[in-house]
C-alpha cells in the first residue's frame, strides 16, 4: 500500500489562510474601507466629488457640531439612558434571578422564565405596537385607565418629561428574561452543600441569600456593569427610534447619538453627522480600552484583550 | 410560606409580559367600530375576523415580505456561521503561522468602526448593494464576537484529534468538516439560532438601504405599516368631509394589528422554544470572548 504523503508546513500555512480568506476579506471590505471614511468628518461632502474629491474643511464640522444645542443634548440623552439602564436593568435582573432561587416546583419555573424571555425575540418594531396602543392619545390602554380612575388622560407623545419612565420600563422589560437568566445561571453554579452548612447553622433564607447567593452574583454583575460602561456611548437605536416614533416634540428626552446620527443621514448632511460619529467612534474606543484596563487589574482572566 | 410570596409575584410578574401580547391579538380579532369608539381593550367587544379577511384578501405585500425575510434569515446565517467558524478554525490551531495578526485585525473591528455614514456611502454609492437582496446579507457576513467565541470553543477541543487526522493525511477543509463541525454542534447552534433570530428581526438595513417595496423584510413592513395608516388618517382627518379617500373606509386599526400577527406571530410561537440555545450563547459570550 502506498503510504499517503504527509502534506508540507508551508501548505498548511496556506490552506489555513484560504480558510479565514472570507472573513479577512469581509473584515476589510466592510469594517477597515469604512474606516478611511471618518475623513467625511474633516470635509465638505458632495455626492458628485465623492469622498476623496470633496473639499478639506478642517474642524469645521465638529465646530458646528459642538456650538450646536444638540451635542449636549444628544450626548446627555445617550450617556444618561446608559446608566439609568445598567443600574435599574441590573438590579431588576438580579432581583428576579434570587427570586427564582427560591422556586422548587419545575413547571413554575419554566413557566416564569419562558414568559420573562418572550420579549427577547420580538423585535423593537413588535414592541413599538404594544407601547402604541397603551401609549395612544385616544385608544391608548393607559389614557382609559386615567379616564377609570377620574385622572385627565395624557398625550403621552407631546410630553417629553415622561419620556425616561417609558424608555426605561420598555428597556427593561425587554431585557429581564435574559439578564436574570444570566444572574440565574451564575446561582445554579453555588455548591448546594454551602446552604446545607448554613441551614444547620441555624440561618434563614434571607441570611443565606445574603451571605450565600449575592455574593455569588457579584463577580457576574462587576463585569456585566463593566462591560456596559465600555458601551455606554452607544444607544440601542431600536429602542430610541420605534418606542417614541420618531416624534420631534419628545427629541428633548428621546434623541441619542444613534438617532441623531441617522436623522442626519436622512438629510443629508452628511459632512456634521460623519464628525459626531467619529466622535462617538473615538470616545466609545477610548471607554472601552480604559475599562478593560480595569478588568485587567480586577480580575485579568475576565479582560476582553 | 415566603415561597407562596414568591409565586404570587411571579404570578403578577408574568402578566406583564402575557398582557401586552394579548392585546395585541385582541385588537386584532375586534370590531373596528368598537376600537375606534372605546379604546383599545384586552379582550375584543365583538369577536370577527374582518381584519384577518382584508389581510388574507391581498396577501401579496406580506407574503413577498416572508420571502425576502427567509432569504435574509436562513442565506444570511448558513453563509455567515459557515466564514465566521471557517476563520476561528484556522485561528485556533496554534502552529498558524498569522493567527496573532488575524486575531488583532478582526478584534479591532470591535472596538472602533467607521460609523453609519461612511458604511453607508461605501455600500450605496461604491459598492452598489443599496437597494439589492445582497445588502441583507453581504454587510453582515461576520461578527468578530462570534469569531472569538468560535475559536475559543475550537481552542478548547483537544489538539491530537487534528494531529492524527494529519498523520493520516488529511487536509485542512476535511479536517474542519469531519472533525471540528461535528464536536462544535452546541456552540454552531447557540451561534446559528442567535444570528437567525437577529436577522430575523431586521428592519434597519432596510430602513437605511431599501427604497423598492419588492424587497421590504417582514420588520420593515409593519414598521411602515405602523406609521403609515396613521398618515394616511391624518390625511383624512385633514380632508374636506366630501371627499372620500380611498382607504378612509379601511378597518386602519384592527387590519394593522392582523398585519402584525401575520407578520411575526409564527415565528414568535417558534423562538421561544429555542430559548436554552439562545441562553447559551450569551452565557458563552458573557463568560469570555
Amino acid at each position: 500500500m502506498k503510504k499517503l504523503r504527509r502534506p508540507s508546513i508551508r501548505m498548511d500555512q496556506y490552506a489555513l489562510l484560504l480558510l479565514a480568506g472570507p472573513a479577512i476579506v469581509y473584515f476589510f471590505v466592510f469594517h477597515y474601507l469604512p474606516m478611511v471614511g471618518v475623513v467625511l468628518a474633516f470635509k465638505d461632502y458632495r455626492y458628485h466629488l465623492g469622498i476623496l474629491g470633496s473639499e478639506w474643511v478642517g474642524l469645521s464640522n465638529f465646530d458646528f457640531f459642538f456650538r450646536s444645542a444638540d451635542a449636549w443634548r444628544i450626548t446627555r440623552n445617550t450617556v444618561g439612558y446608559s446608566f439609568l439602564f445598567i443600574v435599574v436593568g441590573n438590579l431588576t435582573a438580579m432581583v428576579v434571578a434570587l427570586l427564582l432561587n427560591e422556586i422548587r416546583n419545575k413547571f413554575a419555573m419554566k413557566y416564569y422564565q419562558t414568559t420573562m424571555i418572550f420579549p427577547t425575540f420580538l423585535s423593537w418594531v413588535l414592541i413599538s405596537f404594544i407601547t402604541y396602543s397603551f401609549l395612544h392619545p385616544t385608544l391608548g390602554l393607559l389614557n382609559q385607565f386615567l379616564v377609570f380612575l377620574h385622572f385627565e388622560p395624557v398625550s403621552w407623545f407631546s410630553e417629553p418629561k415622561y419620556w425616561p419612565f417609558i424608555l426605561t420600563i420598555m428597556d427593561v422589560w425587554k431585557g429581564v428574561g435574559m439578564g436574570s437568566i444570566l444572574y440565574f445561571a451564575s446561582l445554579m453554579g453555588v455548591d448546594a452543600s454551602l446552604y446545607e452548612a448554613a441551614r444547620i447553622d441555624g440561618a434563614n433564607r434571607w441570611k443565606q441569600t445574603l451571605h450565600i447567593s449575592i455574593p455569588a452574583i457579584v463577580p457576574v454583575a462587576t463585569i456585566l456593569t463593566i462591560l456596559a460602561i465600555g458601551n455606554a456611548f452607544r444607544a440601542d437605536f431600536g429602542l430610541f427610534y420605534q418606542i417614541p416614533r420618531d416624534v420631534g416634540v419628545l427629541y428633548p428626552t428621546t434623541d441619542v447619538i444613534d438617532t441623531y446620527i441617522f436623522r442626519g443621514l436622512r438629510n443629508g448632511d452628511v459632512g456634521i453627522t460623519a464628525a459626531t460619529g467619529l466622535f462617538q467612534s473615538a470616545v466609545g474606543l477610548i471607554m472601552i480600552v480604559a475599562v478593560n484596563s480595569i478588568i485587567r487589574k480586577l480580575k485579568p482572566e475576565n479582560a476582553l484583550f | 410560606m415566603h415561597r407562596g410570596i414568591i409565586h404570587a409575584f411571579f404570578i403578577l410578574f408574568s402578566l406583564v409580559f402575557i398582557i401586552p401580547m394579548l392585546i395585541v391579538i385582541s385588537i386584532s380579532f375586534s370590531n373596528e367600530q368598537d376600537i375606534v369608539r372605546d379604546g383599545y381593550r384586552l379582550f375584543p367587544e365583538n369577536f370577527e375576523w374582518t381584519a384577518y379577511q382584508i389581510v388574507f384578501a391581498n396577501p401579496e405585500q406580506i407574503l413577498n415580505a416572508y420571502v425576502v425575510t427567509t432569504i435574509q434569515a436562513v442565506l444570511g446565517t448558513l453563509l455567515s456561521v459557515l466564514i465566521m467558524s471557517l476563520c476561528a478554525y484556522a485561528l485556533s490551531r496554534q502552529n498558524f503561522k498569522w493567527r496573532k495578526p488575524i486575531t488583532l485585525f478582526i478584534f479591532f473591528t470591535m472596538l472602533f468602526g467607521g460609523g453609519l455614514i461612511p458604511t453607508y456611502i461605501l455600500i450605496t454609492q461604491y459598492l452598489h448593494l443599496g437597494n439589492t437582496i445582497w445588502v441583507y446579507i453581504l454587510p453582515s457576513l461576520a461578527n468578530a464576537f462570534y469569531i472569538i467565541i468560535f475559536r475559543t470553543f475550537f481552542q478548547g477541543l483537544p489538539h491530537d484529534l487534528v494531529e492524527s487526522a494529519k498523520m493520516d493525511g488529511a487536509g485542512e477543509l476535511r479536517i474542519y468538516f469531519t472533525i471540528m463541525l461535528p464536536l462544535s454542534k452546541p456552540v454552531l447552534a447557540s451561534l446559528a439560532f442567535m444570528t437567525l433570530v437577529n436577522k430575523w428581526n431586521d428592519w434597519f438595513t432596510a430602513l437605511v438601504y431599501v427604497r423598492d417595496n419588492k424587497l421590504y423584510t417582514l420588520q420593515y413592513l409593519l414598521q411602515r405599516i405602523l406609521k403609515e395608516s396613521e398618515f394616511i388618517k391624518q390625511m383624512s382627518r385633514d380632508m374636506p368631509e366630501n371627499i372620500n379617500l380611498g382607504s378612509f373606509d379601511l378597518p386602519t386599526e384592527t387590519v394593522r394589528f392582523a398585519m402584525a400577527i401575520v407578520a411575526a406571530g409564527p415565528v414568535m410561537v417558534i423562538f421561544p422554544w429555542f430559548q436554552k440555545y439562545f441562553a447559551r450563547g450569551l452565557t458563552i459570550g458573557a463568560v469570555k470572548g
